[in-house]
């Protein structure tokens, strides 16, 4: 079962990693663009297939996108201008990674909040069973665990 | 209190189900356009073939007009086109069209076949001006006032209701300024 499982697993990443979208032609000359282009596009979302990156898509729109980040590549812009340019016509949406602002502090910080609500209640938890024990075991208790043991003659 | 704490979880739980219903009911695939209230982008389209006059911006400036973006690839456009007609023939409002990524020859050809509701086209066939206007998809329309500032995007088929309850008021109401 559990090779089963990690057979799933590896082939899932095997052909994750194998789908990357952008086409052989579409590659730049300059290789150190190149890397920045496949750095962006993994950064940008297509829009019209929601949880997918350019850079897996081949949505038309994700092809015309990547071909407008390497135009602006040679252009001389730099990444961030890239991601600024996208943003300003498609939103924050376009964005993998949503910008840290007002309407995604709840986004950004829930972990830090369940960890916070969790925590508090594990703590909450431990303290209550271990504040308990020493009150159940009194001297009685003992006394009567060590007769116990004394009959089964193990003591 | 420890009762009280003990169904906190739940509360928690049902709070999250209540979130996440209402989120259902939103369409992920309806992005807010950024255009709203901006210039257009600037553009100068080359004419589609067969046609004389293509497309810049600067032709929409003077009068309040519909910008509608389609393709002869685009089975919704053809749903959508015989409104555009009816919109052109009424002369209420001209309609800028923005053939996208359509092979040379196929716009001129579809509008040729269904007849052509634009004052002008201009052919976006490496689909950059889309990108531009932040488009996600075609039949996709533009209300763009005298002073060539976006002032509504509608996405999707323009619909008979479409039309009367939205567009035309919105028009109406641009026109008299």
């Amino acid at each position: 079962m559990i090779k089963y499982l990690t057979g799933l697993i590896v082939a899932a990443l095997v052909t994750a990693a194998s789908i990357a979208a952008p086409a052989p032609d579409e590659r730049m000359e300059d290789a150190a663009l190149e890397v920045r282009a496949r750095g962006l596009y993994v950064q940008l979302r297509c829009v019209i297939c929601q949880s997918q990156s350019i850079d897996e898509s081949n949505a038309h729109l994700a092809v015309d996108m990547r071909a407008v980040v390497r135009t602006r590549l040679e252009a001389g812009d730099s990444d961030q201008e890239i991601l600024d340019y996208m943003q300003a016509r498609y939103g924050d949406y376009v964005l993998m990674m949503p910008p840290f602002q007002r309407n995604t502090l709840l986004l950004w910080l829930s972990p830090l909040l369940v960890l916070l609500l969790g925590g508090g209640f594990a703590v909450l938890y431990v303290r209550r069973q271990s504040g308990h024990t020493p009150e159940s075991v009194d001297d009685e208790d003992e006394a009567r665990v060590a007769a116990l043991l004394d009959e089964e003659g193990q003591s | 209190v420890n009762r009280f704490l003990s169904f906190l979880p739940l509360a928690f739980f049902l709070l999250l189900t209540v979130y996440f219903a209402l989120g259902l009911r939103e369409d992920p695939s309806e992005i807010p356009s950024q255009l709203i209230d901006e210039p257009l982008p600037s553009f100068d389209l080359a004419p589609i073939e067969g046609l004389e006059q293509g497309l810049s911006n600067r032709d929409l400036i003077g009068q309040v007009s519909l910008l509608n973006v389609f393709g002869s690839w685009c089975p919704p456009c053809a749903i959508e086109h015989p409104m555009l007609m009816q919109i052109s023939r009424s002369g209420q409002v001209p309609i800028y069209g923005i053939d996208w990524k359509d092979e040379p020859g196929a716009g001129a050809r579809w509008l040729e076949r269904h007849g052509n509701p634009y004052v002008r086209v201009g052919d976006d066939e490496a689909g950059t001006l889309a990108i531009d206007l932040g488009l996600t998809g075609a039949p996709e329309t533009f209300l763009v006032d005298r002073e060539g500032r976006v002032r509504y995007r509608h996405v999707g088929v323009i619909t008979e209701a479409d039309w009367r309850d939205t567009l035309q008021p919105m028009i109406e109401e641009l026109q008299t300024r």
